[in-house]
């Protein structure tokens, strides 16, 4: 079961390696990982997917707060959660129907950002399965090159993670 | 005031305002600033023979006196060399810092001479690290390190500090106000409601039973215990850790649990209907099989560390706290409980074949290991602090050296670090002037740190070396003797003449190979000056009884099989 979990960490030489290697040291796997700034100088915030089960991630939530660089841990499973990824993908135009590619973008919410002379490249914004999803439709028409930025995720309601507590 | 200090300067400063006086170390290139200011501080250096000397004996230091143990070493191969000392600290979780030099900033990256990343290499075998490139950071660096390494979960801390920040100067005053870390939750305070879990499954339990671990020791907790112990009449396991954290000599007192723990307290802990575990964290030497551990058991735990938690065992009531608190928590307002039958019940287990003395026991005139250190038990009245290497002679010190006290027993466990026993007996003698040190090492570990004993002639240390010497790396090869048909690969040893080693170093050396010369050997050891050395030639093929195979169930021991036994009443091993 995959597992969303929010880590505030302080923006510090050295910190993504100790979450990292901490993952990798017990023998967790990361699904994804994506590490950015928060509305306060000095805290990042880590969104981590991890495949596990209920002990298991509390397990992983006990290791991260035992790092000296992690202020906060919250598992997004125990309240609801807005949750975005985000991919380009380079389709490419070549040899089948333009009317076709442009009809999918259409119909799922992407983006074109680019366009060349043999591909076309999409912004695919959305939760994850949609994410899956539109790729999915477009793996038939020729996908050359990929990339996602791994989920970030919130809160849904008034409440918050905030950052501010530390600053 | 503030006042011009160098880098190197402040690390001293630091160190002194620490409360720091002894310190163990090797000098090299990107250290070598520090070294030079510190002969202007009042702090003793010990200069060992190689790195990992000098982390085993910061290590016996810290477990000996209950402060912070500080080793020093260069960078590159300085730094390695503390690895395994750092490692055997963060597995039995010893308060420490370590302290190395690095290349000079603008060269980290570089492949320098002598570089090596060793804040990455011990990013698993930390409890934290820290990589100073800048003379302002050296203070926060040592306090946050000294911080850390002594509160919650003791461990270790690595402070790399590069050669420019330690030549560099700064406008420096001691800053005396408490380290704040905003991520670090060293206690957690008491909950509760899991406290009222904790006491409704005291009052439902039949037969209760404590399993005490090192963190009785660590958090100062033996009072605590007994008290409590006393109050719920419950008896009282122990790991190899938390040996001497109960008297060995109270009625509760049942002894070691696990692999070679006595055959009765394993028994017990299956048929026990609650574990209270008081900081220690069911490692697999303790539990054997999980699957079929103790099952008819509800478990406390009561543990400063929240994610040894449901890491091993799941506990019904998991008191994250201070143990010492908890404990005195726990016994305000409880009723004395009284456990007779399951008292009487474990005492008819162990029968009238558990003997604590085996002085009486036959050895049909060889030299038994049991006996060997059961007689320096006698000898010392039990008061001597122990320092062990790993193996067979360290199971045996555990079965048959009775601990009364705290900090009398230094071993490493988790890790279980061969070449421990000489350096970390040093320390643990440094740290305790006044305490009688006895060195309990097999002759396969001793020599992987027996150039230290040159440290010790140095120093002017006295301790007492028991080398246990079988000829063999007898662990192996008794597991080699049980599990891989007796082919003894790689285990015959052949060692040098040890009387003449100790000797070579101009330390008293002595051989026993009767056990009628045991006695007087010891006593002209103990009242020799300076470090002795006793060449004890015992049994050869000798096993550690009773055992549990690694991953076997708990209750499933091997037992010593009657004809090959001349020590078949001894405690650990009732038939």
């Amino acid at each position: 079961m995959h597992h969303t979990l929010v880590a505030l960490v302080e923006d510090k030489p050295g910190v993504l390696n100790r979450v990292a290697s901490l993952f990798r040291r017990r023998v967790f796997n990361i699904e994804s990982l994506s590490v950015g700034r928060t509305d306060v100088a000095g805290v990042s915030r880590m969104t981590l997917v991890v495949d596990g089960d209920e002990v298991s991630v509390d397990r992983v939530t006990a290791y991260l707060y035992k790092l000296v660089n992690v202020l906060q841990v919250e598992d997004l499973r125990e309240v609801p959660a807005v949750a975005r990824d985000l991919a380009l993908v380079k389709v490419t135009v070549a040899g089948h129907d333009r009317a076709q590619l442009l009809r999918v973008v259409d119909e799922t919410r992407a983006h074109i950002v680019d366009s060349g002379e043999q591909t076309m490249t999409l912004e695919i914004t959305g939760e994850p399965p949609h994410v899956d999803a539109v790729i999915s439709r477009l793996e038939p028409l020729g996908i050359v090159e990929m990339v996602r930025t791994g989920q970030v995720a919130m809160r849904r309601g008034d409440t918050t993670l905030s950052a501010t507590q530390y600053t | 005031m503030a006042t011009q200090r160098t880098g190197a300067q402040i690390i001293w400063e630091c160190l002194v305002h620490e409360g720091v006086t002894t310190v163990f170390g090797y000098p090299g290139g990107a250290i070598l600033p520090a070294y030079d200011a510190m002969l202007d501080y009042p702090v003793r250096h010990v200069l060992v023979r190689h790195e990992q000397g000098a982390s085993h004996m910061a290590d016996g230091y810290a477990r000996a006196g209950g402060g912070v143990g500080v080793a020093i070493a260069t960078s590159g191969p300085g730094a390695t060399n503390l690895v395994t000392g750092i490692a055997t600290a963060m597995m039995d979780s010893v308060p420490m810092v370590f302290i190395t030099g690095q290349v000079p900033s603008k060269l980290i990256g570089y492949d320098a001479f002598q570089e090596t990343d060793i804040t990455g290499i011990t990013l698993p075998i930390t409890k934290h690290s820290y990589l100073v490139t800048r003379v302002e950071d050296i203070m926060p660096a040592m306090k946050e390190a000294f911080h850390l390494a002594k509160s919650g979960r003791p461990g270790p801390v690595l402070v790399d500090i590069t050669k420019d920040a330690q030549q560099a100067t700064h406008e420096w005053e001691w800053d005396p106000s408490p380290v704040k870390l905003r991520g670090y939750r060293p206690k957690a305070s008491v909950s509760p409601s899991e406290m009222l879990k904790a006491i409704d499954l005291l009052k439902a339990s039949k037969r209760p039973l404590i399993l005490a671990g090192q963190g009785v020791l660590q958090s100062g907790a033996t009072a605590e215990l007994r008290q409590f112990a006393e109050r719920i009449d419950a008896p009282v396991a122990m790991t190899l850790l938390g040996l001497g954290g109960f008297p060995a000599s109270h009625p509760l007192h049942i002894g070691m649990m696990g692999m070679h723990g006595e055959s009765w307290v394993n028994h017990a802990i299956q048929e026990a209907d609650l574990l209270i575990a008081c900081g220690m964290r069911f490692d697999d030497r303790v539990t054997g099989n999980l699957k079929t551990y103790a099952q008819n058991a509800k478990k406390i735990h009561i543990e400063i560390d929240p994610s040894e938690v449901n890491k091993n065992v799941r506990a019904d009531a998991a008191i994250v706290a201070d143990l010492r608190e908890a404990l005195r928590d726990l016994v305000t307002g409880m009723e004395p409980f009284a456990h007779e039958a399951w008292l009487n019940y474990i005492a008819s287990m162990k029968g009238t074949s558990a003997v604590h003395d085996i002085q009486q026991l036959p050895d049909n005139g060889h030299l038994y290991a049991p006996h060997v250190i059961n007689d320096i038990w006698r000898i010392t009245e039990g008061k001597a602090v122990v320092v062990t290497d790993v193996g067979q002679h360290q199971m045996w010190e555990a079965q048959y050296y009775h601990h009364e006290l705290p900090r009398t027993l230094i071993t490493s466990g988790g890790l279980g670090t061969m070449g421990f026993g000489l350096p970390a007996a040093i320390g643990a003698k440094l740290a305790r002037p006044d305490a009688e040190v006895w060195a309990v090492v097999g002759d396969g570990g001793f020599q992987m740190t027996q150039a230290e004993l040159s440290t010790a002639a140095q120093e002017g240390v006295k301790v007492n070396i028991a080398v246990i010497n079988n000829g063999y790396l007898g662990m192996v090869r008794q597991w080699q003797e049980f599990f891989y048909d007796r082919r003894y690969a790689a285990t015959p040893l052949r060692s040098p003449d040890f009387v003449k080693i100790a000797e070579a170093h101009g330390l008293l050396g002595l051989r026993v190979e009767k056990r009628p010369d045991l006695h007087d050997v010891v006593q002209r050891a103990r009242q020799a000056e300076g470090t002795v050395l006793i060449d004890f030639r015992v049994e050869q093929e000798d096993s550690v009884y009773p055992m549990v195979p690694a991953g076997a169930d708990l209750d499933a021991m091997i037992r010593r099989p009657r004809q090959h036994s001349v020590l078949v009443e001894t405690g650990a091993d009732p038939l």
